[in-house]
């Protein structure tokens, strides 16, 4: 370095700078990129019948996809159910009950690792547990996929923000002669409420967006919702299979639902995003 | 938890006086609340559900391996290195999908990698504090688009760019490699590879946001003080200091990467073969069980499919497991300071 | 004052039994006659191996001010961190020895600690008003130690509030958020808060570390006026403070009690050199 006269280090600094930000223009051009197509292909599919009929049958323009949009908030709404409770209770044993236990240690562990397996794999697994001995796809078991995949990081997130209230509540709560669990329900967790709901949010977007899952629980249906037990029709397997047929409206079609997916995974993420701001503002 | 320990051990042998405290008004026993009750309840329901992780996860695995036994025992480890896929002899080798995922998710981390490194240090470093925070969310919110819009961008937009600009520079230029033969086609590994960076950018960055964020200023404003320049105290300072958040965030863009599978199917072309040219098409692990899982009708093809899937969750597990052991090496290191 | 609250207190006939073995003690230093509230004996404290109370003997005494004073660090929080067992949040820590009140042993694990803890408060360094409006704060000991009738809930309430002195301060603002109040008036809260469910212990851990000079001298203020009905034991840096309000001191240093005893002869007249040099700022 020594060596290098000053006009070289400035130079160099200042190609470093150069591609640093280069990099994150690229960054932000490609998300641009992405929004403005999905905005620009996607907004001419929207009309009313988009959003108030079913599909018509292959090769015949017309139809909407309200079948796959109904499909996909019950399989979202139904895995909410499942897994919010438990990852609830689970997250709130790590950071309160369990803590620094053995167990509460191991959970933790297989909660990362779990957070981390492709949701395709889950996916398998779900096929091989519900849809091979109930002998056909259904709603059911695209739910409890989705279920699966939100659990890990329901636990996680609220492990997280209990962490995040201070252990004087706590103190203060257990010192007025309240139990663990009174302390629990009335102080810490109206204390991490907005970060709760946050994570709530944010996992709701996750898997609101996932189309690996549901394609061999739920598969997709060109049909209005009759049953759980049945094939249930979905937006993001819709996409997949309208993009790939040959069909022009069809892939118009896909883009109309991607459009409408990526609204509403964006809108709860920045609702998400806002609510923990405020929070931020308010501590 | 020492708490919860003490009263359970509650028993009849308390002395009357500790059992009929009341604050308020002797003439109500019901107002006696008993927590010792309430916290063994408490206890034992978020226990079971914290003990429904590891059960899932075992379950997990046995599901998985008892649905794939045929083709284990069929084919043994010859499967790992077999790149025959064939429904029609019954012969399934997971090869060329293991090559896929490792060539895709290689190109994605050299791109992502040091780029996530350089967005980084320049939301903390460089930008303007508005900027930053405009540049930081932007760039988040990439990170919440799900996969699938990806693959649509990818495949109708992304791939005939590739085909119309980049793939034909890259042939006349660097066409001598065996890396970058072959016809222009928009679709492939370097498409994929490309894409898939783009996914994991934002994780890599935001990682590596925060870790270069927890560099002491101390530091910092010493090796400026030495007449250091910026790119010196980064080079000297904080890529050093940051290295285990740094490769920590590699780890989690790394579990991504290999995981993905819709971006992947819609742009890799899905041909079992290998191929020393990014141009030409191939398969992942997870775009071969997308595309293939609902056409198996043989149980030995649909077995054979499941142990690509375990292959495919040993993989991200080891990866995960080896980020996990990472990162609590760091934060020993970093409490034993 | 009372006769002033809305919900009587009634002697519970148990409560008698237990001041009936409070002995009459004679204090060896002042001479005064008082009665011993908690008595301390042997009390060893370990954050895991670690030990940081060594063989601690105290006799707090009834409707009195006992104050705690040391260097930072010298075990002072942990000690009165002991007589609630609130040190129980956290694992690895352990506390050996006595602490007796009405002849039980509060540390004995047949003691549950929810009830000790009604029995007991404790206000805390930080102000740390719960995440809810001025009144539930107040109520929230109350609905969770009873089943608080709405009347008598809001009766008590605002007694209490009274009682600290912050009624006319925040009888307008009673449905905001506490964390809305400033430092010194969530500090009377608090203590409103754990006076509330009318403990016979209030512990206080440098309840005026975290709160302006003026707002201090009004907790000062508040703790001889709670001095009639409540025993009080203060943990405090301020030396100056514990001379102003308390009626025994004692003196810790590296986790060993060196001195206690009637606080003006503690201050005038020290018997160790140790608290000597301490209180007159030779170290610490």
């Amino acid at each position: 370095m020594q060596s290098c006269s000053l006009k070289t280090r400035k130079a160099i600094d200042q190609s470093v700078r150069v591609i640093a930000s280069l990099s994150a223009v690229i960054g932000l051009f490609a998300i641009v990129w992405i929004l403005l197509t999905v905005t620009g292909r996607g907004i001419g599919a929207l009309n009313l019948k988009f959003f108030t009929e079913v599909p018509t049958p292959p090769g015949i323009p017309g139809g909407g996809l309200i079948n796959a949009i109904v499909g996909t908030v019950i399989m979202t709404i139904i895995a909410a159910v499942f897994s919010l409770p438990i990852g609830l209770l689970a997250g709130t044993y790590l950071a309160e009950i369990g803590k620094e236990t053995r167990f509460a240690e191991v959970v933790r562990f297989v909660t990362n690792i779990l957070i981390g397996v492709p949701s395709i794999i889950v996916g398998i697994f779900i096929y091989a547990l519900l849809v091979v001995p109930m002998r056909g796809f259904s709603g059911y078991a695209g739910a409890v996929a989705l279920a699966v995949i939100m659990l890990p990081i329901v636990v996680r997130t609220t492990e997280d923000m209990l962490n995040l209230v201070p252990d004087s509540l706590r103190e203060s709560a257990l010192a007025l002669g309240a139990s663990r669990w009174q302390v629990t329900l009335n102080v810490v967790f109206r204390s991490a409420k907005r970060g709760l709901l946050t994570g709530v949010l944010l996992a709701v977007a996750r898997v609101s967006g996932e189309t690996a899952p549901l394609l061999f629980t739920a598969l997709n249906s060109a049909y209005w919702f009759s049953s759980l037990k049945e094939p249930l029709a979905n937006l993001t397997v819709t996409i997949f299979n309208y993009a790939m047929s040959p069909y022009q409206d069809w892939q118009q079609k896909a883009w109309g639902a991607s459009l409408l997916i990526t609204v509403g995974v964006l809108f709860l993420t920045i609702t998400a995003r806002l609510i923990m701001k405020r929070q931020g503002k308010q501590l | 938890m020492a708490l919860t320990a003490l009263t359970s051990k509650w028993s009849g042998s308390v002395p009357a006086v500790w059992a009929v405290w009341d604050v308020w008004d002797e003439n109500s026993p019901d107002r006696i609340i008993k927590p010792v009750a309430g916290d063994r309840v408490f206890r034992w329901i978020t226990t079971v559900c914290a003990a429904a992780i590891p059960v899932l996860m075992a379950g997990l695995v046995c599901v998985m391996v008892f649905n794939s036994h045929l083709a284990l025992k069929k084919f043994g480890l010859g499967f790992l290195t077999s790149t025959a896929w064939n429904p029609i002899t019954q012969e399934y080798g997971a090869l060329s999908s293991i090559f896929g995922t490792g060539v895709s998710t290689l190109i994605a981390m050299l791109i992502a990698m040091p780029m996530g490194l350089a967005v980084a240090l320049f939301l903390v470093e460089w930008a303007p504090p508005k900027l930053e925070a405009f540049f930081g969310t932007a760039i988040e919110l990439l990170a919440a688009v799900p996969s699938i819009i990806y693959g649509m961008w990818g495949l109708f937009v992304f791939a005939p760019f590739m085909a119309d600009h980049v793939q034909p520079l890259l042939g006349r230029y660097l066409g001598f490699l065996p890396l970058f033969k072959g016809p222009p086609m928009g679709i492939g590994m370097l498409t994929t590879g490309i894409i898939l960076a783009l996914m994991i950018l934002p994780f890599i960055s935001s990682v590596s946001r925060d870790v270069f964020k927890m560099v002491p200023s101390v530091l910092k404003e010493s090796a400026y003080g030495l007449g250091a320049t910026n790119w010196e105290v980064t080079k000297g300072v904080i890529l050093p200091y940051a290295l285990h958040g740094i490769i920590g965030a590699g780890f989690l863009g790394l579990g991504r990467a290999l995981g993905e599978t819709m971006a992947v199917t819609f742009v890799i072309g899905n041909s079992h073969r290998l191929s020393a040219s990014l141009f030409e098409t191939g398969n992942s692990i997870a775009s071969t069980l997308a595309n293939e899982f609902t056409e198996a009708s043989e149980p030995l093809y649909l077995h054979a499919l499941v142990a690509l899937g375990l292959v495919l969750f040993l993989i991200t597990v080891t990866s995960q497991i080896a980020a996990q052991l990472w990162l609590r090496h760091i934060i020993k290191k970093a409490g034993g300071k | 004052m009372n006769e002033t609250i809305s919900i009587k207190i009634k002697q519970n006939p148990d409560r008698s039994l237990f001041n009936r073995d409070e002995e009459s003690v004679v204090n060896s230093s002042g001479g005064n006659h008082s009665t011993v509230k908690l008595a301390v004996r042997n009390l060893n404290f370990f954050y895991g191996e670690h030990q940081v109370l060594f063989d601690n003997n105290i006799d707090i005494h009834q409707k009195q001010i006992t104050a705690i004073i040391g260097p930072s660090g010298c075990g002072k929080s942990t000690h009165i961190r002991t007589y609630n067992r609130i040190y129980e949040l956290y694992r690895n820590q352990r506390a050996e020895g006595e602490i007796r009140m009405g002849g039980q042993n509060i540390l004995a694990p047949t003691v549950d600690s929810t009830l000790l803890r009604q029995r007991i408060g404790m206000i805390f360094q930080k102000p740390s008003p719960f995440p809810m409006s001025v009144f539930d704060n107040i109520a929230y000991g109350l609905r969770i130690n009873t089943n608080g009738r709405g009347s008598e809930l809001a009766g008590c309430v605002e007694e209490t509030l009274q009682r600290v002195a912050l009624w006319d301060e925040v009888k307008d603002k009673l449905w905001e958020p506490g964390t809305d109040l400033s430092g010194g008036q969530q500090q009377r809260l608090c203590i409103a808060r754990a006076i509330a469910i009318k403990p016979e212990v209030l512990l206080m851990d440098e309840p005026c570390s975290a709160i302006d000079p003026i707002a201090s001298a009004k907790i000062e203020e508040l703790m001889l006026d709670l001095k009639s009905h409540y025993t009080i034991v203060i943990v405090t840096h301020n030396m100056q403070q514990a001379a102003r309000v308390s009626d025994y001191t004692a003196f810790f240093y590296q986790g060993h009690i060196i001195e206690f005893g009637d606080t003006k002869q503690l201050f005038t007249n020290p018997q160790h050199q140790q608290t000597e040099d301490y209180i007159t700022g030779r170290f610490g």
